[in-house]
């Protein structure tokens, strides 16, 4: 069974919020929540960077240990997914995720939320219909096979989805093609022990 | 002729040092271009280090950090999170859990092995006035809430470990729905009734000397006898003393928690959700103490939280520094009785509460 994966590779990652527009298109999210944002550091200076984030549908999801309802849960493949009809909106999963990706559409007296919204990985949710799942949801990509449409639409590829497996080989191939000795983290000065980019293919 | 040679020489060495001057910059060219088009363009980015990486789990956020998100107030990372899911789960919810089940069974234990505490003497058949009509209702009404708001605290908290496997879905997104409801208008109501009964007792339960002597004796466990006491003593002062601290801290904490629309910090919503849990859940193994003294536990207390009147006998031996200040109000049974019926319940408002 594949394990399902997001990467955000930095130094490709061009900051034109592409991902965030094809997410909100894909998935006709509700107004004022947005699944996926782009953090940019250091904006402006010379070491300016920026990633995309939404959920990274962590192994050992806190949002999952915390909830009292059960509303989140892991599929086989790791993703997390959500049962709206369970959310009571107590906010639990917004104070331990680290992302910051459950988001509710109210912030009102008296604890009033909402039902909490999150990405899906585009794989929907529980559902009778799938009319339904799409109106609590959004789109369900991966049952018809397609990969998350933010990762697909990613003008640069610096936004990966997919098997684990595949997501670290793609990236470790880059590292090597680029050659930085320290991998995707720049002025490591253990660089030379590191070698994070140190490729076996080409080593005689 | 020898000219024409010397020409031809020099035309020669011309020629070859044009072609090697060529030959260095198509050489320089095809450096820069790396010759391998597969190759990534390998523009170092100096700044993001191990440094950098340490300051976005530290949440140290520069001037130019930005987020693509509206109002939003999260960093690249927040770890805290994890830190507040650690202590919830594995500290928290587990030592409450021992802390309230601890507490029944040291109840049960305790009922069994030492049984309910009767009076020495028998009933004198007079009655004093112990609580007033407006702090038996305040009383109540807190109790009730309390108890309200203890039930569906803790199904917030291990009903997903408890209760889930006996529900369907349907039924259990409906019992959790009404646990939020309830919990979070009930919560702000109780808060309120708390502190104004707090402020109505205050009086009664200023720390004396004689309370030490009271815990020094156990509250009547160690040796024979009962040890001074006042209104109240030694023991309810510490339930009220909770009350007024930890119970505050609940309070004080559930109202963070509950009204999100001032936009608090996820931070702060984190302490307020281990503070609040914390001093709930142990105030919850307390009060299971206070409700077992107040009913089963001891004879002839219970009757002046529900009449108003306690026994003389009752106030001589569990209050003998407050009997001594009211044994002349005394009223004998019969005549309460035909007052009640006189005044059909239209009590004369009770000072002594």
């Amino acid at each position: 069974m594949a394990t399902m994966k997001f990467m955000c590779d930095a130094e490709r990652c061009i900051e034109c919020n592409g991902c965030v527009t094809a997410c909100k298109n894909a998935n006709e999210v509700e107004w004022g929540v947005q699944r996926r944002r782009v953090v940019t550091l250091n904006d402006g200076e010379p070491s300016e960077v920026s990633i995309s984030v939404a959920c990274m549908h962590c192994d050992d999801a806190p949002c999952i240990a915390v909830c009292p309802t059960e509303t989140l849960y892991q599929r086989d493949d790791g993703i997390v997914l959500h049962d709206k009809d369970l959310c009571i909106g107590c906010g639990y999963c917004l104070y331990a995720c680290p992302f910051g990706a459950p988001q509710f559409p109210k912030q009102n007296a008296f604890g009033e939320r909402g039902k909490m919204d999150k990405c899906t990985f585009c794989a929907g949710g529980p559902a009778e219909t799938k009319e339904e799942e799409y109106q609590k949801y959004g789109a369900n990509r991966i049952a018809e096979g397609k990969l998350p449409l933010c990762a697909e639409m990613c003008s640069t590829k610096a936004l990966l989805a997919g098997d684990a497996q595949e997501v670290a080989d793609i990236f470790r191939q880059r590292v090597v093609q680029r050659g930085h000795k320290d991998g995707g983290w720049s002025g490591n000065p253990r660089a030379d022990a590191d070698s994070l980019a140190y490729d076996a293919t080409q080593q005689g | 002729m020898s000219m024409s040679m010397m020409h031809a020489g020099a035309a020669r060495r011309l020629l070859t040092l044009l072609v090697l001057l060529a030959g260095l910059v198509l050489s320089q060219l095809a450096l820069a271009q790396q010759a391998d088009p597969g190759r990534e363009a390998a523009f170092a980015v100096p700044a993001v280090d191990a440094e950098l990486w340490r300051q976005v789990k530290e949440g140290e956020t520069g001037p130019n950090y930005r987020d693509s998100r509206a109002e939003s107030t999260y960093n690249l990372v927040n770890t805290s999170g994890e830190t507040w899911r650690q202590i919830r789960e594995r500290w928290v919810s587990p030592f409450g859990a021992i802390a309230v089940l601890g507490m029944m069974a040291a109840i049960v234990l305790f009922y069994l092995m030492v049984g309910r505490k009767h009076l020495d003497e028998p009933r004198t058949g007079r009655k004093l006035l112990r609580w007033s009509l407006v702090v038996r209702s305040l009383h109540w009404t807190v109790a009730t809430l309390f108890i309200l708001l203890a039930i569906t605290g803790l199904n917030l908290a291990y009903g997903k470990t408890l209760l889930r496997p006996l529900f369907g879905d349907g039924a259990w997104s409906a019992m959790m729905s009404g646990t939020k409801l309830i919990h979070n208008y009930l919560g702000p109501l109780f808060g309120i009734l708390l502190v104004i009964l707090l402020l109505r007792l205050l009086s009664h339960n200023i720390p004396k000397a004689h309370d030490l002597q009271w815990f020094a004796k156990g509250g009547g466990l160690v040796g024979k006898g009962h040890p001074d006491a006042g209104f109240a003593n030694g023991g309810e002062k510490v339930w009220y003393w909770l009350l007024a601290t930890a119970g505050l801290a609940v309070i004080a904490s559930g109202f963070v928690l509950d009204f999100p629309n001032y936009g608090q910090a996820r931070d702060t919503m984190q302490w307020a959700g281990i503070i609040h849990a914390v001093g709930a859940l142990g105030l919850t193994a307390v009060a299971l103490g206070h409700i077992y003294i107040g009913t089963v536990g001891t004879e002839g207390s219970l009757e002046g939280m529900t009449t108003g009147y306690v026994d003389e006998s009752w106030a001589k031996e569990h209050h003998n520094l407050w009997y001594d200040e009211v044994k002349d109000q005394a009223i004998p049974e019969d005549q309460l009785a035909e007052h009640r019926q006189a005044s059909q319940g239209d009590e004369p408002a009770p000072r002594s509460g």
